[in-house]
């Protein structure tokens, strides 16, 4: 992107530029609260690494399905299929590779992950791209039609699943090497919780460096702020939709890959399992908001962890708590996107 | 006469279940400001949305340049060389000027006398250039939405109502930037403030009830207040 020559600036005063750093702080006073309630420090820093890379795959997962509403409207309750075709892709290249999954040597076992996440990113990319064309597109505008077309498509890639790689729950072993702890003094934390905190935030950085430092990022703000602008400016928007919605499938993939090896067991109902936290985030953070998307996913991701540990039985409706504490201190999440 | 650069002929328009626009003729020659007038809900937004694609005509053409531009997508209509301004002017709040700006110049980086000159048109955008536009003030937001509309060279420009709750020290610059403009381009502009439509335009055509009710040169119209009266029910007078 090349960017027009800065003009030299004036001495007059200018107002300040107001920074919102506290939804940043949740995640921090959220774990700093559950250490006195944990009680052990040790427990606490497993279950604070565990929900952060629980968080970062769903982050994964949802900053697609974000972008996806926030610039086109649509609710696609479909998003699940292609966490669920990504989890059973690299399920079948992890099988044909198992000499390379089984052997003790992390390269090799990084190359077979690497080859079973390329194939399943390109495969729930493609499947985004027709699920557009085919599903999405027919219903722009159209809330009702698109939850119940999308959930359609939903129940059919799961009886698909089932057609193709049968209906019984499949194991989904780690790669050898990517197994087990590493022990730092008393806390261990899972080789493989490292590679998914890893990957979340590879995965983030790259967003923002796209979206503030190419010219297509800067469409895709413009545009989920202002579609209709975006054109009147001479862009099509459309096209920039299918690709978003085809790079948010593609994520969605991987965000699959990584929740069914964090799981080790997968079915085709795994999508739709975790599309309710995945909702959650994308409503607290902010719809439309990559970074809200970060946020919330990890405090989401915290108040799951959290609550299973010290209070099973609220497990379930502690993050339905969380979502409606935060929409009662900011209605339009955590990070609004300025929308026409 | 030479061609004109825009023509309406006929121009039906509905949104949902309203019948806004009820056979436009319009025909804008090339060069110079047209004011568009009539009372609210007359029909001028949607006359400028139709134009620009974002409502299409359920009958009639619209031609622009010698093609006919009616229902083609908005960024065909774009690229032709028409650009809009709307009334919400629908700056990129969360983008930067500058951002707001390379987005606008769709062949490239803008060139450096052109934004000089955008500059010296609008001297507050200078300063602001690295903000996020969503704290200018709305006279500044304005200023932002005309030279986004300008940061190439246009054709013909739609702009609605830019002098909308701004402040009377801004609306004196606009006048200015206005004035230096449409030297260089062709300005349809929609307005209701009449003390600035009769300061800049050449031309006036006036709408009530989806349809253009009167055509002429806009001297005529600002020295005739009976005219004004029977067309707007207004007179200069008191809109000055």
């Amino acid at each position: 992107m090349t960017v027009a020559p800065a003009p030299a600036t004036t001495p007059e005063a200018l107002p300040a530029i107001k920074h919102d750093y506290l939804p940043i702080l949740l995640p921090v006073a959220l774990s700093a609260l559950a250490l006195p309630f944990v009680g052990n420090p040790t427990t606490w820093v497993t279950l604070t690494v565990a929900a952060l890379a629980m968080g970062m795959m769903i982050f994964v997962i949802a900053s697609g399905l974000t972008l996806v509403f926030g610039l086109m409207d649509v609710l696609n309750f479909g998003h699940g299929a292609f966490i669920a075709v990504g989890a059973y892709l690299a399920l079948s290249v992890l099988g044909l590779l198992s000499g390379w999954v089984q052997v003790d040597s992390l390269g090799w076992n990084l190359m077979a992950l690497g080859l079973a996440v390329t194939v399943a990113m390109i495969g729930t990319g493609l499947l985004g791209w027709a699920f557009e064309r085919v599903i999405v597109r027919p219903v722009y505008g159209q809330h009702l039609k698109q939850i119940l077309i999308t959930m359609g498509g939903l129940i059919v890639a799961e009886q698909l699943i089932h057609v193709i790689w049968g209906g019984d729950q499949k194991a989904m072993a780690l790669p050898t090497a990517l197994r087990g702890a590493v022990v730092i003094g008393d806390v261990a934390i899972e080789k493989f919780r490292i590679l998914a905190v890893v990957v979340g935030l590879v995965v983030f950085a790259a967003m923002l460096v796209v979206l503030n430092r190419t010219r297509i990022g800067l469409l895709i703000r413009a545009g989920v702020e202002n579609a209709e602008m975006v054109e009147a400016l001479g862009y099509r928007i459309r096209r920039l939709f299918v690709g978003v919605f085809a790079v948010g499938s593609a994520l969605a993939g991987l965000g699959g890959v990584m929740w069914a090896l964090y799981r080790e067991t997968l079915t085709a109902a795994i999508g739709g399992d975790i599309m309710v936290l995945v909702f959650i985030v994308i409503i607290i953070g902010g719809l439309g908001s990559v970074g809200g998307c970060f946020i919330g996913a990890i405090l989401v991701a915290m108040m799951a962890n959290y609550t299973a540990f010290l209070l099973p039985k609220v497990a379930l409706a502690s993050n339905i708590l969380l979502m409606v504490a935060i929409l009662m201190w900011r209605p339009q999440g955590l990070y609004p996107v300025a929308k026409r | 006469m030479a061609e004109p650069l825009l023509t309406l002929a006929g121009v039906h328009t509905h949104i949902g279940q309203y019948h806004i626009l009820q056979g436009v003729d319009l025909a804008l020659p090339r060069g110079g400001m047209t004011v568009l007038l009539g009372r609210n809900g007359a029909g001028k937004t949607t006359t400028l949305r139709t134009i620009m694609g974002l409502w299409k005509p359920s009958r009639g053409t619209v031609t622009f340049d010698g093609r006919s531009i009616g229902g083609v997508p908005t960024p065909d209509i774009a690229q032709a060389g028409i650009a809009y301004v709307p009334e919400t002017m629908a700056v990129f709040a969360d983008l930067t000027v500058a951002e707001n700006m390379i987005l606008a110049a769709r062949s490239g980086p803008i060139d450096t006398a052109r934004l000089d000159w955008i500059f010296g048109l609008f001297p507050a955008l200078k300063k602001f250039w690295q903000f996020p536009a969503g704290v200018l003030s709305g006279g500044q937001k304005q200023m932002l939405a005309i030279a986004r509309a300008i940061a190439e060279p246009r054709t013909l420009l739609l702009i609605d109502e830019p002098t909308k709750g701004i402040a009377p020290a801004i609306i004196e610059a606009m006048i200015s930037a206005f004035a230096e403009l449409k030297r260089e381009t062709t300005i349809l502009l929609v307005e209701q403030n009449f003390r600035f439509a009769a300061s800049l335009g050449d031309h006036v055509a006036v709408m009530d009830d989806g349809r253009i009710v009167h055509r002429g040169a806009m001297a005529d119209l600002a020295r005739d207040e009976a005219l004004q009266q029977r067309l707007l029910g207004l007179s200069l007078d008191a809109h000055q």
